[in-house]
């Protein structure tokens, strides 16, 4: 997992709310074998019109988005499948940090374990970042979980043991086996 | 001190390390893998030099990608990749699975309760977020991403934060007519369809008690609908008559109930938040929108927008109109099937509604079982000829038009009645757009041309 410390990226406003996996990646883009290539085919349905022509009202196509790297969005964002697909789409798109209302449990969880961090803020703030520039540059500083902006800085909420695994990109399974004795002792008493 | 919920009594079994409040590493008692979120996680494994810690706990099989007509022969060769992939898999590091085409397979949240593998007590994940379905046996069972099923593939653990605990009693006996389908889709039209993000629901009340294990599935099923990963519901003894006598049932089955007789929550019990919804007065639901909490009893009214961003563009995708009701949807296309609706009950309530009818000029209709098993059960009944008599097609069993990663897709700007659990834009195919509701609903429609209210057709 790629480490995440400091970040600085522009960002781009897409507020719908329960923005689902299907609409982050479509089912047909689920056959692939690998975890690569994704990113040209999220919200494949919103940002194409046919054969990968950009649908030029959605906003990742406006020339002033191209570059933005972190995603801001409503509520209940990533709802729906449980596909990790569609945390590898948007990271492979080029986005580190989404900064929504809120996230599907599942969703959270698969972002996390991508190094793309998932930064929960109420309506208010939301609301505010939206009038960001997109030429802004705004700075997630994940060690003192702040929200970096010319507009003020946003405290946000992590859990330790996840902020830990972050900033080290630490390998989950790895970890894990640190506790195979543990887990054999649970099979020994329970099986 | 205040009793326990069985949500916390089988958590607590089950923690190995870690604090309430930060992630806990939670043994994992089955895992379910089938073909869409494994490759990856084998390939992991492969590229780490990891094993597969408990085989015996994994169980596999092939649902999304399969086609339902002319099985052997896939078109689709990138649909192929992925199923031979996964038969490559399961076989290189030894887990059971069904095979294409062999007598056990089906739609994953099936066949883990048909082949007796789902128990109550049990932990169970598996790469697919209906995964709850399996929680209406009083056990925890959640979907997970793809590192999760790698993780759980190589420590048979995985890593959580522990949800609250929310209570839903559904109260009352509903009308004939009115089946559990109606009831989820109530609660989440009621709260939304992020009332239940944080939290583990327990459904009880006379409402649950009544209903089969078939119809409790459906319910557990369509919690992540709800927002929560987690749904189930206290064992009694018409769970452990369907858990018993199926082929991977415990061997000392007397013993097991005695230990599953003491899983259930305690009167005194305490829940972050309960809800309440009475289904005694409750009419047939169906969906006019882009979410599942986008839906209505039948006869209301669709909703004014009022500035609702998310309102006005489902209106735009559905072409549909405020102050319309779902009697003026155009179906074109009837589809009964998938993990939510598509076990032998949802079939025979289906085939009972059709009767010796034939389904309306100009619809596409297919039934779909969600498994061999059903399959064949219902074929034994004759379902089978009462569907393809009224001019519905009778497929081979998968996830088929739920989510139309096979060949299965609902034509673009076709509305359909569907029994499934998704109403997503593109879900069911690209502009394709999906009202839900259940199966007698969809049989009824298919009969009438259009959505009715199935009460009216209802016999005993």
């Amino acid at each position: 997992m790629e480490k995440f410390t400091i970040y600085k990226g522009t960002s781009v406003p897409v507020m719908n709310d329960n923005i689902d996996t299907d609409q982050i990646i479509p089912k047909q883009f689920l056959k692939a074998i690998d975890k690569k290539g994704f990113g040209k085919n999220l919200f494949y349905e919103w940002r194409y019109l046919k054969d990968y022509d950009e649908n030029p009202d959605f906003i990742l196509n406006a020339p002033k988005y191209k570059k933005a790297s972190l995603l801001i969005s409503g509520d209940n964002f990533g709802s729906g499948s449980s596909r990790e697909h569609a945390a590898w789409a948007l990271s492979d798109y080029g986005f580190r940090a989404i900064i929504a209302g809120s996230y599907s449990d599942i969703f959270y969880n698969n972002a996390l374990k991508n190094g793309l961090l998932p930064i929960k803020q109420p309506r208010e703030v939301l609301n505010q970042l939206t009038k960001l520039s997109s030429q802004e540059e705004i700075t997630i500083d994940l060690p003192h979980q702040l929200i970096i902006t010319s507009l003020g800085d946003f405290h946000f909420e992590i859990d330790p043991i996840w902020k830990d695994k972050l900033i080290n990109g630490l390998d989950d399974i790895g970890i894990t086996l640190q506790y195979e004795e543990a887990i054999s002792a649970y099979e020994q008493k329970n099986q | 001190m205040s009793g326990k919920t069985i949500f916390d009594k089988l958590w607590d079994q089950h923690v190995i390390a870690g604090n309430e409040g930060e992630p806990q590493l939670l043994y994992i008692d089955l895992h379910v893998i089938h073909e869409v979120t494994s490759p990856q996680a084998f390939q992991g494994l492969r590229e780490a030099g990891r094993r597969v810690r408990r085989k015996d706990l994994t169980y596999g099989t092939l649902d999304h990608n399969v086609p339902t007509q002319d099985i052997f022969n896939i078109q689709d060769l990138i649909s192929k990749k992925q199923i031979d992939t996964f038969t490559k898999n399961v076989k290189e590091f030894d887990v059971p699975a069904e095979t294409h085409g062999g007598k056990g397979q089906g739609i994953v949240h099936m066949v883990a309760p048909e082949s007796g593998r789902t128990q109550p007590g049990k932990t169970i994940v598996c790469g697919d977020s209906h995964t709850a379905t399996n929680g209406a046996f009083g056990a925890i069972a959640f979907g997970i991403g793809t590192s999760e099923v790698e993780h759980v593939l190589a420590t048979q653990t995985i890593w959580q934060v522990k949800p609250k605990r929310m209570k839903i009693e559904f109260q009352g006996h509903p009308q004939k007519g009115i089946y559990s389908k109606d009831f989820i889709l109530a609660l989440i039209a009621k709260y939304g369809v992020d009332a239940g993000v944080g939290y583990a629901v327990e459904y009880s009340g006379d409402a649950i008690s009544d209903l089969s294990m078939e119809e409790r599935m459906t319910i557990c099923n369509m919690s992540i609908e709800f927002g929560a990963k987690i749904g189930l519901m206290n064992p009694d003894e018409k769970t452990y008559d369907y858990v018993k006598g199926r082929e991977h049932a415990p061997k000392n089955f007397d013993e097991a109930v005695s230990k599953w007789e003491k899983l259930v929550s305690d009167s005194d019990a305490q829940y972050d938040k309960i809800l309440s919804l009475d289904v005694s007065q409750l009419k047939p639901m169906v969906t006019w929108g882009t979410n599942p909490g986008m839906g209505l009893e039948f006869g209301e009214k669709f909703p004014e927008i009022n500035n609702d961003l998310n309102y006005e563009r489902a209106y735009q995708y559905m072409d549909l109109k405020p102050g319309q009701t779902a009697s003026a949807i155009d179906l074109g296309y009837i589809f009964i099937g998938s993990c939510t609706n598509a076990r032998l009950g949802d079939l025979e309530e289906a085939a009972k509604i059709i009767g010796d009818r034939h389904i309306a000029d100009g619809l596409t209709g297919i039934v779909v079982p969600g498994s061999r098993p059903v399959k064949e059960a219902a074929e034994a009944q004759g379902l089978d000829k009462i569907f393809k008599e009224a001019g519905f097609e009778w497929r081979e069993p998968g996830c088929s038009a739920c989510l139309g990663m096979n060949p299965d897709q609902i034509p673009e700007y076709v509305h359909c009645a569907s029994t499934s659990n998704r109403n997503f834009e593109g879900r069911q195919g690209h502009n394709a757009r999906t009202h839900l509701c259940s199966p007698a609903m969809a049989a009824a429609a298919a009969i009438a041309g259009k959505f009715v209210d199935v009460r009216t057709l209802v016999t005993d």
